[in-house]
């Protein structure tokens, strides 16, 4: 998912260091205050030990470097304690609860590193020639074809590198269908509700946007959408489950008036997580989704990426699928590369090489793992964790709609009315819990929102400790106690950032000059 | 399931708090006909051991890097990963993160990134980076949209070394965003700068060149930085091979506004291509217009010097359909793994690295060279140059694999249909390969020619 504050700034407000808690060295116990490693580094240090060599007959052509990169050295045993301790400034799924709305922060499993790993997998050169990687090649295909069994829909681009990536195979495969129809189609209709990668990649690929609102119940406004449809219109781009955690009903409806109006239906499946095994998408009528295999099928989010973004495509688009992408012509597995040798008119390529192999790895072996049942079971799990959160919290917290939610539910500020507490201030609190904060302030159709996602992975136990945590503390907001919130997190390597200063003037490296 | 904590007694008691009666209760506001009632026809749940044993079937099907003589590049290069960076980037609390919106429980990762961006800027002689693009190709692509920005111009030359992949990937956005590009067509010998610079006029947004290029070829970026400027455009650099900028001069120090990389050769195995790690470096005067993530450095209430993600009002979560790209998850994992190896190599290691790669290189190059049928065509090269057969290479490969050695990548698998490049192929060498190596390629090529 994108964004926690959307542009709100984190000010810091006057905090009070605690008396009586300095230490000499600057750490405090198990939480070590420690250098960037470009101030630790000596001469004559080293973390890899290779022999120099003699070069008889070089050929660098007069252009060898003049001046020392200027990388500090550290020996092996320092490198292992630098990154320990910064790891120790993290919160991961592995430390707790995180509950983080539309990012899908589930367990994952190691076997699926282990696997990736593997030799014969994670050694493989994506120029071999293609005798040499019929494995690797069987590998993307039968992910292929798990995807499209689970989505029903006729073909798989497999090379976006993330979900933004896969928006854009998307669009740009409905953009490559409306030349080749002749038509000329600029507007893209787009949610309130939706990531801002939507209308990002839209504007992408040439088109402009245009906001459809929402309705009081949280889902597109189908009397609104239906009056913006015209021959001007490309599509429509339309997160389901949506981003405030609802299944948007009326989709089928939502598909056949788009394609009445000539339009394509991108669906962003960053929440296909909610629905996977139990509701396939291309029997709502789509033309293409992403999915974020990071989110749905668990490959780690690494701080940040890596990502993949498998984009199913229909019948309508799949002719226009980028290359590379795999086929099986009767004998081996074939990796078409060159738009001239395909059956189809592939629009283009996206990335380098053909695809996020590592992160298609470990989805199948996720996938592998639960099986058809066990995802069913899982997408089950996930919608019932969000509901009991739902049920349990309702009374306390201000619910943005009522009735079932899916994977992930929404609420927003209005139980923090008069408190001079602020979604933030109430997530900042959590920190000081244990628990990772949910989204805030995002989508952006409420006031102030909340957004929880639970996913599968969590128990009962974990569920009923957050629970009772985020009531005890709504409860001493509405009590008043104002200050405790406005200085929260207390217990964090580092309490409130100045997020406004970090703007401002701009700070994006060390420098030996400005930091010695 | 293993990964699924609760059990049938929780389900039906959460499911009496929420007041409906089974799981399916859950799914009522799908229309109907959309519900599945059973699972899909895809195999049932599967224990560790089998699922490693599918997968365990399907790797041994390929021939692999580690056991095989292996001289390919292309753009990804086999170097060796010390232990201590595939250990540290499996720690749970940097694997399992998500993106550092929550700087007070994310300071691990953000210092990472600002160490991050520090390396990068440091290898690429520039002043900034960003905290990783997708990988180098992508990178490219977002350089030459950002010089469009930058010199609110539409025309892009690129040179013909560029990588085929780099160029395609530019070519499907300048589609659909509608900008040009010229090119002239790529030479195994190297670019004709004259040829190049020829090409630059007052409506040129970037100059995009490749060193080496895909050839092999290293480049003075002088002389087209100069010709560039002159006319309002700028020079972006591409390199492919990180590790040659610890012995090759660094396009920031020879006039390049904008550096996108490919940085797969520190700390990230070839893993059949990705996922990969985009490294982007440029001036700060340019820096509002820089697409991806940046950390930046701050304090908190205490006064105690912290990181955070900043000048987010470039991106699309704040800026919707008017943000500088529409990336949102990037490479974190990769670029954490490429941090910790340039961390343990340090100034020494990665010359050290460097002039190893380079010293080889000479020796295969020197080798072949005496072969019938081989010629050695690159004046300059860091790590990879071009070879020309007395046969196509498409199939000199095949029998070399049948041999058990990946003896390079046929230029006709980057160029398809131009005849020019038939019977050349791309030979890279880095400190993996062994005199043993060199020799088995050196007598199996002997043999085929």
């Amino acid at each position: 998912m994108a964004d926690m504050s959307q542009g709100r700034t984190n000010v810091p407000v006057a905090g009070s260091q605690q008396p009586g808690t300095a230490t000499i060295s600057g750490s405090k116990g198990l939480e070590f205050d420690e250098p960037l490693i470009f101030e630790m580094g000596e001469e004559g240090r080293t973390g890899v030990d290779i022999n120099p060599v003699e070069i008889s007959n070089e050929r660098l052509g007069g252009l060898a470097r003049k001046e020392n990169v200027g990388l500090p050295g550290l020996s092996e045993p320092q490198i292992v304690r630098h990154y320990t301790r910064l790891s120790q400034k993290n919160y991961g799924i592995d430390s707790g609860f995180y509950p983080l709305g539309s990012c899908t922060m589930k367990h994952n499993p190691r076997i699926n590193e282990k696997i990736a790993r593997m030799q014969g997998l994670g050694d493989l050169h994506p120029l071999q020639p293609q005798s040499t990687v019929q494995g690797a090649l069987e590998l993307i295909d039968t992910l292929a074809h798990w995807l499209k069994t689970l989505t029903n829909m006729p073909a798989v681009a497999m090379s976006p590198a993330a979900g933004a990536h896969g928006e854009l195979c998307g669009m740009m495969a409905i953009a490559a269908a409306i030349t080749a129809r002749g038509e000329n189609r600029t507007r893209v209709l787009v949610p309130e509700s939706a990531h801002g990668t939507n209308p990002a990649t839209a504007a992408a690929c040439g088109f402009t946007v245009d906001s459809i609102p929402a309705n009081d119940k949280g889902r597109v406004d189908i009397a609104a959408f239906k009056a913006k449809l015209g021959p001007d219109v490309a599509g429509i781009m339309l997160t389901n489950p949506n981003t405030c955690g609802l299944f948007e009903n009326d989709i089928i409806e939502i598909a056949d008036a788009i394609h009445e109006a000539g339009g394509y239906f991108y669906c962003d499946g960053a929440n296909l997580n909610a629905i996977c095994g139990r509701v396939r998408p291309g029997d709502l009528g789509i033309d293409c989704m992403h999915i974020n295999l990071h989110k749905t099928f668990s490959t780690p989010h690494g701080g940040g990426g890596p990502g993949a973004g498998p984009t199913v495509l229909s019948e309508a688009l799949a002719p226009f699928a980028p290359v590379p992408y795999v086929i099986h012509d009767g004998n081996a597995f074939k990796l078409v590369e060159d738009a001239n040798e395909s059956d189809g008119v592939p629009f283009g390529r996206l990335k380098g090489y053909h695809g996020q192999m590592g992160m298609f790895t470990r989805a199948l072996a996720f996938m592998m793992s639960h099986g058809s049942d066990g995802l069913m079971q899982a997408s089950g799990d996930a919608v019932l964790n969000a509901n009991y959160l739902r049920a349990s919290l309702g009374d306390t917290l201000s619910v943005s709609f009522d009735g079932l939610c899916m994977h992930e539910v929404l609420f927003d500020d209005r139980f923090l009315k008069d408190t001079d507490v602020s979604t933030l201030d109430f997530a900042k609190a959590m920190i000081d819990e244990g628990f990772h904060p949910m989204t805030m302030y995002f989508p952006l159709v409420v006031h102030g929102a909340l957004l929880m996602e639970p996913t599968e992975s969590e128990s009962k136990e974990t569920l009923d400790l957050y629970i009772k945590t985020v009531r005890g503390l709504a409860d001493k907001a509405k009590a008043g106690d104002a200050e405790f919130f406005h200085s929260a997190p207390r217990h964090t390597p580092r309490r409130r950032l100045d997020e406004t200063a970090a703007a401002r003037s701009p700070v994006l490296r060390w420098k030996p000059e400005t930091n010695e | 399931m293993r990964y699924l904590p609760l059990t049938d007694e929780d389900r039906k008691e959460m499911l009496g708090v929420v007041g409906v009666k089974d799981i399916n209760g859950l799914f009522a506001d799908v229309p109907n006909q959309a519900l599945l009632k059973a699972p899909v026809d895809l195999p049932s749940r599967q224990g560790e051991m089998e699922v490693e044993r599918i997968m365990a079937e399907m790797a041994a099907k390929n021939l692999n890097t580690s056991t095989s003589p292996s001289f390919l590049g292309g753009g990804a290069y086999r170097h060796h990963i010390p232990a201590t960076v595939d250990y540290m980037i499996q720690r749970g609390e940097f694997l399992t993160a998500y993106t550092p919106y929550q700087p007070e429980v994310s300071q691990g990762t953000l210092q990472v990134l600002f160490e991050f961006q520090t390396q990068v800027a440091m290898l690429t002689g520039m002043e900034v980076a960003n905290a990783s693009m997708y990988d180098g190709a992508t990178s490219t692509a977002e350089a030459v949209m950002m010089a469009n920005r930058v010199t609110r111009r539409e025309r892009a030359v690129i040179a013909g070394g560029l990588h085929p992949h780099y160029r395609e990937v530019t070519e499907t956005h300048a589609k659909y965003l509608g900008f040009e590009i010229v090119s002239p067509a790529p030479k195994a010998g190297g670019d004709d700068v004259a040829e190049l610079i020829s090409l630059i006029d007052d409506k040129t947004s970037c100059v995009v060149v490749q060193t080496p290029d895909v050839f092999g070829n290293l480049h003075d970026l002088t002389k087209i930085a100069e010709a560039a400027h002159e006319k309002g455009a700028l020079l972006i650099a591409v390199n492919t091979e990180i590790v040659s900028l610890g012995l090759v001069e660094a396009p920031g120090n020879q006039g390049a506004d904008i550096v996108a990389c490919e940085g797969q050769s520190l700390g990230n195995p070839l893993g059949f291509g990705g996922p990969y790690v985009g490294l982007f470096a440029t001036n700060p005067k340019y820096v509002r217009q820089m697409p991806g993530r940046v950390c930046g450095e701050t304090k908190d209430v205490e006064g105690k010097r912290g990181w955070v993600l900043t000048l987010s009002t470039r991106e699309q979560h704040i800026r919707r359909e008017k943000a500088t790209s529409n990336i949102c998850t990037n490479s974190g994992l990769c670029a954490l793994a490429f941090s910790i190896h340039a961390s343990l190599l340090g100034d020494e290691g990665i010359k050290r690295l460097a002039r190893t790669n380079h010293a080889y290189a000479c020796e295969l190059a020197d080798m072949l060279a005496k072969v019938d049928g081989v010629e050695v065509l690159n004046k300059t090269f860091f790590n990879e140059f071009t070879v020309k057969l007395s046969k196509p290479a498409a199939e000199v490969v095949e029998k070399l694999a049948g041999k058990g050695i990946l003896g390079g990548i046929p230029l006709s698998r980057l160029f398809p249909g131009n005849s020019d490049f038939t019977n050349m192929m791309i030979v890279a060498v880095t400190e993996t390969n062994t005199p043993k190596d060199m020799q088995a390629l050196t007598t199996a090529l002997k043999e085929i020619l």
